[in-house]
């Protein structure tokens, strides 16, 4: 009576990060916390599950010769798609030609699944990479993970998003707890007064309809930092160029509290 | 026919006893030395449920493998059943929606639970006896029936508390179906007495299953059941269904989203300290 694939423990836990605005960071997050995570001894896997626009390879500068695409159309096998990267984790790149996968058919949804059962015992965490929105391929990747990490910025667009997309995950999935990360902040204790913010219009708007009450488990925050830019206009790992940077330190505590989640 | 197939079923055959052999072969032991108890099947209880319940008797050689066969689908269909009014019980309509939940997350196809609700049904009861009260659920039940297409599964799942669960419903036919079962009751007056007829109305509240997902079934008796309690609470006799996309984040929610009470209040630290 699972909603999602929580019985399947020793496998990697599947953590899906997604935003509902774009440009939030959630790709950022997603490879600098894949490098956190694989500092602290875990086989990482990050899965580029925007297959409709489709930049973690932008992120990470790779130019990869057999991506998601392939394995779909079984040009190549999934292991030969699995790419180790810099940081000491796995990536799995959607890459161009991916259009044709942003409506969820039931080939793509079935690709997905096949995709998700194949690496997970291979790995101790998968990270889905969500494109923004709230579409029904976001959903869909978003069903297959055991926890689901909002990333937000404080800017009121991406608060209003992120908003949106717990109130759908909370309705239609039935996730009761949602790990938070705001991206961005300006000065300390911002990350905490924006998840004090979209925790109270959830407990006015969205829990009072539901059997039970719905939760942030706030992660913690990344200040605005020269170095994020400059580590993405290079197109490197913030954790790898500049990894003594406040953002960076950020991200180590934010893996920090992801890992201490698992053990408790 | 009851009185046919006990007749085929004489009471010395209400306890059964398994020989080694195949059932079918000889299904009596040889007189003598009693069988061992494992061997012993009780069957009294289970023949006279059916017979009370106004079931058929499984057919053939009793004690046979058809024979027994025939008995566990009939106890199964009994267990299925809700006594009174026939209809699929709470136990059988959990069992389908948790199939067609399985069936939406593979197939994607849109499958509608609507959950209804006798209006002042409790008067109903009070002012004309329990056994009006029956009557009324029985025609429910009937013109519940007559209004679904035979793929659906029709169910009484409390008191006066029915589901109809729907697969393979279009969004856009969700809606008529509702109009139509809440029309069809409120047009078919029940008789309780010799004359006397009441006429009662229904509350319905419909959810679609998330398509493509894999949802519980706690989760969509949950949404569906959200629905029935707004059709209730705006006036009774009506059919609510919940808005297909939920994403829409209102004015009202906005505001209060960037209020600025909060802002800097230093007792948002307590709702933290968990993390």
């Amino acid at each position: 009576m699972s909603e999602t694939f929580t019985h399947r423990t020793p496998r990697a836990r599947i953590t899906a990060v997604t935003s509902g605005k774009g440009g939030v960071g959630k790709t950022f997050v997603s490879a600098n916390l894949a490098a956190a995570l694989a500092k602290r001894g875990e086989r990482v896997l990050v899965l580029d599950a925007d297959l409709g626009l489709a930049n973690l390879d932008v992120v990470l500068n790779l130019y990869p010769k057999i991506t998601l695409h392939d394995v779909f159309t079984g040009k190549n096998r999934l292991e030969d798609a699995i790419v180790p990267v810099a940081g000491g984790f796995s990536v799995l790149l959607a890459g161009s030609g991916m259009v044709e996968y942003s409506r969820l058919t039931p080939e793509v949804r079935d690709q997905l699944l096949a995709t998700v059962e194949a690496v997970t015992p291979q790995f101790d965490r998968v990270l889905l990479d969500t494109g923004a929105g709230i579409s029904d391929v976001v959903l869909y990747t978003i069903s297959l993970a055991h926890e689901v990490l909002v990333v937000t910025t404080p800017e009121p667009t991406a608060m209003t998003d992120a908003y949106a997309t717990i109130k759908v995950l909370a309705t239609t999935q039935g996730r009761r707890s949602l790990q938070l990360v705001v991206n961005q902040v300006l000065k300390p204790g911002e990350g905490r007064t924006i998840r004090a913010q979209l925790q109270q219009v959830i407990d006015r708007y969205v829990s009072p309809s539901l059997e039970a009450p719905v939760t942030l488990d706030y992660l913690g925050d990344v200040p605005v930092d020269p170095a994020v830019r400059e580590a993405v206009q290079r197109r490197e790992l913030l954790l790898e160029v500049y990894p003594g940077t406040p953002a960076a330190q950020a991200i180590l505590a934010l893996a920090a509290r992801i890992a201490a989640r698992i053990a408790a | 026919m009851l009185f046919r197939a006990a007749a085929q079923s004489p009471t010395a055959r209400l306890t059964l006893t398994l020989s080694a052999t195949p059932a079918s072969a000889d299904p009596l032991p040889p007189s003598g030395a009693p069988a061992p108890a494992a061997r012993v099947l009780k069957l009294e209880a289970a023949l006279s449920l059916l017979s009370q319940s106004g079931h058929d008797l499984p057919v053939g050689e009793p004690g046979s493998a058809a024979w027994l066969q025939g008995l566990i689908d009939a106890l199964c269909e009994l267990s299925s059943r809700d006594a009174l009014t026939g209809l699929a019980n709470r136990r059988h309509f959990e069992m389908v929606l948790a199939r067609e939940i399985d069936r939406v997350a593979r197939a994607g196809e849109p499958a509608l639970l609507l959950l209804l609700d006798i209006d002042h049904f409790k008067r109903v009861n009070d002012s004309h006896g329990h056994a009006a009260g029956d009557l009324v659920l029985k025609a429910v039940a009937e013109a519940l029936l007559e209004c679904v297409r035979p793929m659906d599964t029709v169910a009484r799942i409390g008191g006066e508390e029915f589901a109809i669960v729907l697969p393979n419903c279009s969004p856009a036919f969700g809606p008529m179906v509702a109009e139509r079962v809440r029309t069809k009751v409120e047009r078919r007056p029940v008789l309780i007495g010799l004359t006397e007829k009441i006429s009662v109305t229904v509350s319905l509240g419909g959810a679609f299953a998330p398509q493509w997902v894999r949802s519980n079934v706690r989760l969509w008796l949950e949404r569906a059941d959200l629905q029935l309690y707004s059709a209730k609470a705006s006036g009774r006799n009506r059919s609510i269904f919940e808005p297909a996309v939920v994403s829409m984040v209102t004015a009202e929610e906005k505001g209060l989203l960037f209020s600025t009470s909060q802002f800097d209040d230093p007792s948002d630290e307590s709702r933290d300290s968990h993390a």
